[in-house]
């Protein structure tokens, strides 16, 4: 198992470099100007000093291979010294955003926290929801839970978010006046009121993600377990005596769970990449809306290490699940 | 006698501050928090960063310039002592220099003395090479900015300047503090992200934090110039989301207190104003949606010479197709539709302020679809194969018509095309991503400078009050063509031996009415000639929660202009 993790921790390395590549080259040709968004009043000229200022005038090349330096070296540097007070990327030029000139890295710490609190939370919330619905609706198929599991699931997959949170935003905010309709980012937890602040902040917009992934979820389980049920281990489970209990949840569980492990584990680069709607709607402003702003802006360092980072965390992601098919399955073996 | 007088004066002086200002009385800070919303977030504090408005107005709450301009477009001091003129003796007779003089006492909000050194260094902030400031033009020929004292500065132009209010005024140039960012000028102008999201002002808000593209939390400026200002101790500035959820915030749900730009359709906006928590405000500025009639031919097989001077275009060059295409178009209801309160229909492509705005052309106010009908007949287009399109020598009425992608101007769009195909127009509507149509790249055929198109819809305006440098727009040379690198702002490709002479004129000319004489002379000329079809003068459209009082929408300034003033409407 280390073998294979080693080899494909090295072999993720050319992956990644190429992925960087088409990244940056996709931005590069895409059409689309930073300076845009910046009044017509303001003369072409000093636009042109403007993109000068940016580093646009340097060849493409050159800029690749910046970015490159930059993102594993410099930027590996300054989280060293953030963490032990030494000084190696001293001087060094960082990853800047096009729009606010500020390290693009400083950015995404500091909008991380409410993307993990938000989206990470409505995903921890929709799998522990989803697993067991899933379990119910396949173990007791066509009984009325799984009819109703059937019909939420099929609501908070086919209603989009952009509807379902305007919907609790008029409901909630407006006319009841529970929850906020904007999140505060500011809002840092020191008690309890503040604490019970943060939960009807958070409330609406995990509620209306944790709706869309748990639909997703519990019907990906429900099918696994159905698929699994009829197989004949489990009518001999069965004969052996097994009680029903360890029948379900120890032989049929195990093995309906590798293809929902996959889902469950190439969700979590999502939870990274932020819900860019939903946290638009309830003004979130976390990793997601800044991906689409900075997209808006034409802001390409931005845009190409956000993306860059996402397409880490999907290669990471989907070794983890290899790795958690040898744990459940003992015969899946890699070496 | 003179103690009685004395006493009057005194009693009559108080009286007058009881109702001028209710929040005068209130302590700085009384008012506790306001909250502000802004559906685009800032993403700097710096304006000599970005040229965009979200932020400029949010560095307002923190930067000042040493004059600005009110609601109605009359410069106010601010940092200076009074406006310097030719009559009070601070700009010279021959229009070269202007000398400020500054308020005697200011403070930065670090407590640090404000003096006629920082103005001087935010020029050279400005100016100084390979740091790509955004307001480089608001410097424009200055040669020297001297300070023969702390509180004397004199600005030497390099020509005549008979505007000379560009350096130091209005939200786009405010002063910078010289010793926190001396050390951030040229090339360093951008890694100086600590003073570039925290500038140290002497406005009446000090930012406490800043996250890029989220939120600006700020408190009152303890240093501030007005001992009882302002009356909110702190304040809140959000960005994201969009407009509805800005206006809904403040209208419905009552959790903000200002909402900008709230650009909603007007009867969403009636249904949230029924919840009686807050009001909308409206102001007009220079901003006008606008066509522009390419007077070149930007058929592709011209090749390199394709939409430039070498080609007139084959039917646009007629005068009677370009006032047909104007006359056909109902202004009220293009407003109404898109824009409502916050618009209203125009025929000057100057249309503010007031001393500047033409009434020679309101004729167009009215559609008059007959009317275009037989002015195309008149000149000899007529639909002779009965298609439904007009032609005349084998060339056909049948245009592109370009714009960016923007649900109202798509909306805009489709109903225009309906009336030009009512007149025997044929149109074919285009749209494209904001990104690229005003992205001046050169290298893109999409851009609204290289206009391969017949007409193309957007809109512009002009920073301030003067629109010397906005008229000179269109004059020949401005002409986007390859020897400019497709940049220049003469759309219309306009070219008129007259119309330049009256743009050099301007430009030598002190005496504001001899000056508003000509630029209306000027609008006038384009309007007649129908190279530009203004369709609405867009204004401001902003929501308050009723309990926020002193709110003061100006468009020739950042809105937040005079968040000093503002205070909480107690019960």
């Amino acid at each position: 198992m280390l073998h294979f993790t080693i080899r494909r921790l090295v072999l993720a390395v050319p992956t990644l470099l190429f992925i960087s590549l088409v990244i940056f080259l996709l931005l590069d040709l895409a059409p689309g100007d930073p300076m845009a968004s910046i009044p017509l009043t303001v003369p072409p000229e000093v636009k042109e000093k403007m993109r000068e200022a940016l580093g646009l005038g340097e060849p493409v090349h050159i800029r690749f291979l910046n970015w490159l330096y930059q993102f594993f070296v410099v930027e590996p540097q300054v989280a060293f010294d953030h963490i032990f007070g030494t000084d190696f990327a001293e001087g060094k030029q960082r990853i800047i955003s096009f729009q606010s000139r500020s390290p693009v890295m400083s950015v995404v710490a500091e909008r991380m926290p409410q993307t993990l609190w938000v989206v990470g939370l409505s995903y921890i919330f929709a799998t522990l929801i989803a697993v067991p619905i899933g379990i119910i609706s396949a173990y007791r198929q066509y009984s009325w839970f799984d009819q109703l599991g059937t019909f939420v699931s099929m609501v908070g997959f086919s209603i989009p978010t952009f509807f379902s949170g305007v919907l609790l935003i008029v409901i909630f905010s407006v006319t009841l006046g529970w929850f906020p309709s904007i999140y505060d980012t500011t809002h840092e937890i020191t008690d309890w009121p503040s604490f019970w602040f943060q939960v009807r902040q958070m409330a609406m917009p995990v509620f209306v993600l944790t709706l869309y992934n748990a639909a997703q979820v519990s019907r990906f389980m429900r099918a696994s377990m159905l698929d699994n049920l009829n197989q004949d281990y489990v009518r001999t489970a069965r004969a052996k005596g097994l009680s029903e209990r360890v029948v379900v949840l120890m032989h049929v569980l195990r093995n309906s769970m590798i293809p929902v492990v996959t889902v469950i584990a190439l969700g979590v680069p999502n939870i990274f990449g932020g819900a860019i709607i939903t946290e638009q709607v309830f003004q979130v402003n976390g990793l997601g809306q800044m991906l689409i702003t900075a997209i808006y802006a034409s802001d390409a360092p931005m845009v190409q290490t956000l993306t860059f980072i996402f397409a880490v965390l999907i290669v990471l992601f989907n070794l983890i699940a290899d790795i958690i098919y040898g744990m459940l399955d003992p015969r899946i073996r890699y070496d | 006698m003179k103690l009685k007088t004395a006493l009057m004066g005194t009693v009559l002086g108080t009286v007058a501050a009881l109702s001028m200002a209710p929040a005068a009385f209130a302590e700085r800070g009384a008012d506790g928090h306001v909250n502000i919303i802004y559906y685009q977030a800032p993403s700097t504090m710096n304006p000599y960063l970005s040229g965009g408005t979200k932020e400029l107005e949010s560095a307002s709450l923190v930067l000042e310039p040493l004059a600005r301009y009110d609601e109605t477009g009359a410069m106010v001091p601010f940092l200076a002592e009074s406006v310097p003129t030719v009559e009070n003796g601070g700009v010279s007779e021959d229009l070269m220099t202007i000398t400020w003089k500054l308020k005697d006492g200011l403070m930065w909000s670090d407590g640090t003395p404000f003096t006629s050194e920082d103005v001087k260094f935010t020029w050279e902030y400005c100016t100084s090479e390979g740091g790509g400031c955004s307001q480089s033009e608001k410097y424009n020929d200055v040669v020297s900015v001297e300070t023969p004292d702390d509180l004397t500065v004199i600005v030497t132009f390099g020509v005549p300047k008979p505007f000379p209010y560009g350096p130091f005024v209005g939200a786009q140039a405010p002063i910078v503090q010289k010793a926190q960012f001396a050390d951030c000028t040229g090339e360093a102008m951008a890694s100086c992200t600590d003073q570039n999201f925290a500038p140290i002002g002497t406005g009446p808000f000090v930012v406490d934090e800043f996250k890029t593209n989220d939120v600006v939390s700020l408190s009152a400026n303890t240093n501030y110039r007005d001992p009882m200002k302002p009356a909110f101790a702190t304040a809140t500035l959000k960005g994201g989301g969009d407009a509805q959820s800005a206006a809904r915030a403040v209208l419905e749900t009552g959790e903000f207190d200002y909402a900008w730009n709230t650009q909603v359709a007007p009867d969403l906006l009636e249904a949230m104003l029924a919840k009686g928590q807050g009001q909308l405000v409206n102001s007009f500025g220079t901003l006008v949606e606008r066509i522009m009639v390419n007077l070149t031919d930007p058929d592709p097989a011209l090749g390199d010479e394709r939409a430039t001077a070498a080609h007139p275009h084959p039917f646009l060059s007629d005068i009677a197709v370009r006032k047909a295409l104007s006359m056909a178009i109902d202004r009220a209801l293009l407003t109404e539709i898109g824009y409502g309160d916050a618009g209203r229909p125009t025929c000057n492509v100057l249309p503010a302020p007031e001393i500047y705005k033409s009434t020679a052309n309101d004729a167009c106010l009215t559609q008059d679809i007959e009317g275009a009908k037989a002015v195309l007949e008149e000149a000899g287009w007529v639909d002779s194969d009965g298609d439904g399109i007009r032609e005349k020598d084998g060339v056909k009425l049948s245009l592109l018509f370009q714009s960016s992608t923007n649900a109202i101007r798509q909306d805009f769009q489709a109903i225009i095309k309906q009336w030009w195909e009512e007149i025997g127009v044929e149109t074919e509507l285009r749209n494209i991503d904001a990104s690229v149509f005003f992205g001046g790249d050169a290298g893109s055929p999409d851009t609204f400078q290289k206009f391969y198109a017949d007409v193309e819809m957007y809109a512009n305006n002009f920073d301030g009050t003067d629109p010397e440098a906005y008229m000179a727009n269109w004059e020949c040379k401005q002409a986007p063509r390859p020897e400019t690198q497709w940049q220049g702002n003469n759309m219309p490709r306009f070219c008129s031996e007259e119309y330049d002479a009256l743009v050099a004129e301007m430009a030598k000319t002190g005496d504001i009415n001899e000056r508003a004489e000509m630029a209306k002379a000027m609008n006038d000329m384009l309007m007649q000639e129908y190279v530009i079809i203004p369709l609405v003068d867009r204004g401001r459209l902003s929501a308050h929660a009723n309990s926020l009082g002193g709110v003061i929408l100006n468009t020739w300034d950042s809105e937040l202009w005079n968040a000093a003033d503002w205070y909480r409407i107690k019960e």
